[in-house]
């Protein structure tokens, strides 16, 4: 029935069904509202079950390294991918220092290097690491695939200098490192398809060892090449990082991503109930409609 | 010779390249090294071009008093902004640079983000409908990788009961499944497509067929 075929008050004669498929979708912005916000204001925590082999992965492959070991993040995410894989750089840097590895940063993404210096300086200074000894930001270099290269070449000749313009080869955790045959793993935190460079220079050129943190929706392009070991493990988005978190035994404000798994799962709930409640809707007004 | 000499150089490189990957000799190891280091600098340079492109599309934008027209004011606003501030006092953390980074950049970024899950919830509700049997396998795979990756929600779902917790610890298990197999099956496939589609378009680049890089429109096809 058109809308200008519709006699008055033809709202009164439609079925309830009809009517919920036609519901204003600000009452759907507010239920997503809420179901973020209830879980975050009342600390609600909920149990997060057992955690996926992908990040199992990489927490034993970092787990199992040997002091002076070096790692090396890239932080190729912006602000928009924070909540994701925020909590994934801060507990596997974190992680990695409390193992007594030497931290490495890198950024193929401009705004990478800010969000780098902030993980950096929160771990470090809670666990007293010294920049420049035990980790070190080297910043943002423009050239994609060819930084990366180019790293497996040689890294001072890419980075003479650090994101804050030391010179690089002057620093204390960079006495033996040369490029990718004397850095243990690579794990590049990205929300783009940088991580596909990573794999396909850094791996397969170098032999390079390669983990990935990325964002939930990401993790369907990505999955072909753990099958394929092309990389040793993948943390998975928020849940990813709640899962690390849980491994390194982190809690709290430690923990936030634990703290936003909460939100997350009465989110996911409640998108799974209008999905289902929106098929019943628009079955039964169909058959309404055929009986009509 | 404006065109035969960049598809000359583009060949040869190219082929260089190509050939490089497989010869291990110190010429060839310090040639990539070279062209590294000069990818690096065109790539500055492609930097310095994009900014240029962009100033000259808003200014032109702001003349024209085309739709929207004060959003490009803002844009070139805000770009000279921290540039001043960037160049001029440094961007180290404590600076100015990092405090409009962190107080600013990052809480609006987040925001325009945050957004797309109030429009995802919507779209879900509206269009998500199980009309055929393809359509019904992508929403019941995707009900359950979701359930997978919340499994917490289950809990809550059925509460403290047999049910909830068989569940709860399950369907991580049957999502990682669907993860591994179905989606990794499908996603091969057009991995695949997709790199024999580079491995053509690369050759094409290669042999001078496709122009359109060098600008003036068109690819070739000669």
């Amino acid at each position: 029935m058109n809308v200008e075929e519709r006699p008055v008050g033809w709202w009164r004669a439609e079925s309830i069904w009809t009517r919920l498929l036609s519901l204003d979708r600000r009452w759907i912005f507010l239920g997503i509202a809420l179901a973020v916000l209830i879980p975050i204001i009342t600390g609600l925590t909920l149990p997060l079950g057992k955690p996926a082999p992908p990040t199992v992965a990489v927490y034993d492959y970092i787990d199992a390294l040997q002091p002076g070991d070096v790692v090396m993040f890239a932080v190729d995410y912006g602000p928009s991918s924070m909540p994701e894989l925020h909590p994934q750089a801060l507990a596997m840097v974190r992680h990695a220092l409390e193992k007594h590895l030497r931290v490495l940063s890198v950024s193929l993404n401009v705004q990478g290097t800010a969000l780098a210096n902030d993980v950096l300086q929160t771990v470090g200074e809670e666990l007293g690491a010294v920049d420049g000894e035990d980790y070190v930001n080297l910043g943002f270099k423009v050239g994609g695939s060819a930084v990366i290269l180019g790293m497996g070449e040689d890294i001072l000749t890419v980075y003479p200098t650090t994101a804050d313009g030391r010179r690089t080869r002057t620093l204390p955790i960079m006495a033996g490192v040369r490029n990718y045959d004397d850095i243990a793993l690579v794990i590049d935190l990205a929300a783009s398809n940088i991580p596909g460079a990573w794999i396909a220079f850094a791996k397969e050129r170098y032999d390079q060892d390669v983990a990935l943190g990325i964002t939930a929706i990401m993790a369907t392009d990505f999955y072909p090449y753990l099958q394929s070991n092309q990389i040793i493990g993948l943390v998975n988005g928020l849940k990813g990082a709640a899962e690390y978190e849980a491994l390194v035994g982190l809690e709290g404000e430690q923990a936030p991503g634990m703290l936003g798994m909460s939100a997350q799962s009465i989110a996911h709930l409640l998108i799974i109930v209008l999905v289902i409640v929106g098929n019943i809707a628009y079955f039964a007004s169909g058959r309404q409609r055929v009986g009509h | 010779m404006r065109l035969q000499i960049p598809l000359a150089i583009t060949f040869l490189i190219g082929l260089f390249m190509a050939v490089q990957f497989f010869v291990p000799h110190e010429v060839f190891q310090y040639s990539f090294e070279s062209l590294l280091a000069w990818v690096r600098i065109v790539g500055a340079f492609a930097l310095v071009l994009g900014i240029g492109s962009l100033l000259r599309t808003h200014w032109d934008k702001i003349r024209r008093r085309r739709r929207d027209w004060p959003y490009s004011i803002v844009t070139i606003v805000s770009f000279l902004a921290m540039c001043v501030i960037g160049i001029g006092f440094g961007h180290e953390p404590g600076t100015v640079f990092y405090w409009v980074f962190e107080n600013i950049q990052v809480p609006l970024d987040a925001t325009m983000f945050s957004l797309l899950a109030f429009f995802i919830a919507s779209a879900a509700f509206r269009t998500f409908r199980a009309r055929s049997t393809e359509a019904t396998l992508l929403l019941v795979a995707a009900v359950v990788v979701m359930l997978g990756r919340v499994p917490s929600a289950l809990i809550v779902s059925f509460g403290d009961t047999a049910v909830g917790h068989y569940l709860h610890a399950n369907m991580p298990d049957v999502s990682e499944w669907i993860m591994n197999f179905p989606t990794v099956a499908g996603k091969r496939g057009i991995i695949f497509g997709v790199a024999l589609g580079a491995i053509a378009t690369a050759l094409r680049v290669i042999l001078g067929i496709e122009r359109s890089h060098l600008g003036g429109g068109g690819g070739g096809g000669q």
